[in-house]
């Protein structure tokens, strides 16, 4: 079994755009036959995950500010079978923008009760669920006045090294879309819809948050003609 | 045949320390294993300079060449601290399947869009490298860039990202 190429839903790793891709694009990637390192993975899904790993809100003294909201979805392959057990991790801004991290100096206050780390384990169903708090637009120097629209970071593993994925989650209809060069390096505007969640009214929590739905999809194996 | 209606893949970011380091990240294997190694290396930009945004991933065989065994974690994360540095501890991999011995290594970093994934040869297996299918479909120079050179308590992998002495990438 091999996983089929994808490189069409991904980013070029040169893009004039997003100026730190410059001095960091190798020249060129060179072909590799997938073997059994390529086609096995790590079983992260073993390692102890705390209770509340998955709510991003009950890690201090008092709830967060900002609006609480539920991300939910499904881990699963190109062709549609789920991937049960795969480690997911999130890292995000708070709700002002706000990253706690020492390089970030965007004069946005910190939230003591915000650290901004999740992390779960896919269900049988490939299944995920985090509680957090929308994070905030912040301005970043890429180019004059640039910003990023309200993103979350995700990390997934799968079944396979080749399934390895690290990508972005962002809002429907965020007017930073069309001015977001890390956005906009997916050039497929097909593939940009792919990394924007879903307002997801029935899984919302009445009156306590909002919920988006999040499904993010791996390469699947190469399809075999004729069978 | 359909498209591939796959997700795409963004950067990490500057900021993935917050989410993606472990505590036990570096520790393929615990401390005190039989025959515990430090792969280090420094991961460099196209100027030269070391990046301190970095991480590097590895996935390996255990030391009899099977992958997955149960109570091998053979998965090792590091993030670059602030001189481009990472340091991953583990034990030698055995070969596996008609391959040298070797390494998988992913490489992640504020300004790479995906990441990059290339591999660790080990100086000392000259004789099992020259039989290995991936490294003979590379040139001379480029065979060389992923071979790991011994060192004291282990072996040292430099990754360059761009330039004359560019590591060799795969399309995986």
């Amino acid at each position: 079994m091999r996983f089929r190429r994808d490189e069409d839903s991904h980013p070029p790793l040169d893009f004039e755009g997003y100026r730190s891709t410059r001095l960091r694009h190798p020249s060129q990637l060179r072909p590799l036959t997938q073997t059994e390192t390529e086609l096995t993975a790590p079983r992260l899904g073993e390692r102890p995950l705390g209770e509340h790993d998955h709510d991003l809100t009950v890690h201090g003294q008092a709830e967060p500010l900002g609006e609480r909201i539920i991300v939910h979805g499904q881990v699963r392959e190109d062709g549609g079978r789920a991937v049960p057990g795969t480690l997911v991790e999130i890292w995000q801004a708070n709700a002002c923008g706000r990253y706690l991290h020492a390089g970030d100096q965007h004069p946005a206050p910190l939230d003591p009760n915000f650290q901004g780390a999740g992390r779960c384990v896919t269900d049988a169903e490939g299944r995920f669920r985090f509680i957090t708090i929308k994070p905030g637009a912040y301005p970043w120097g890429n180019h004059p006045n640039a910003w990023r629209p309200q993103h979350i970071h995700f990390s997934v593993f799968g079944r396979a090294y080749t399934q390895r994925l690290v990508t972005q989650m962002y809002f429907p209809g965020d007017p930073l879309f069309e001015y977001d060069p890390i956005f906009n390096s997916v050039r497929d505007p097909n593939a940009r819809e792919r990394m924007i969640c879903a307002f997801d009214l029935s899984s919302t929590r009445p009156d306590w948050a909002l919920a988006y739905r999040f499904d993010i999809v791996l390469r699947g194996p190469e399809e075999t003609p004729f069978e | 045949m359909s498209v591939p209606q796959t997700t795409p893949s963004q950067t990490v970011g500057p900021y993935f320390s917050i989410g993606l380091p472990w505590g036990d990240g570096p520790d393929v294997v615990p401390d005190g294993s039989e025959g515990a190694i430090w792969l280090r290396g420094t991961v460099f930009d196209g100027a030269g300079e070391p990046i301190p945004d970095a991480m590097i991933e590895t996935w390996q065989a255990d030391p009899d060449g099977h992958y997955g065994t149960p109570g091998f974690r053979g998965f090792g994360r590091s993030p670059t601290d602030a001189t481009g540095a990472w340091a991953i501890h583990t034990v030698k991999p055995g070969a596996a399947s008609g391959q040298a011995p070797h390494i998988a290594v992913a490489v992640f970093a504020r300004g790479l869009l995906k990441h990059l994934f290339t591999r660790i040869y080990f100086a000392d297996e000259a004789e099992s490298n020259v039989a290995d299918p991936v490294l003979a479909g590379l040139d001379e120079a480029l065979r060389a860039t992923l071979v790991a050179a011994r060192e004291e308590d282990g072996y040292r992998f430099d990754v360059r990202l761009q330039g004359p002495d560019e590591t060799a990438f795969f399309a995986v």
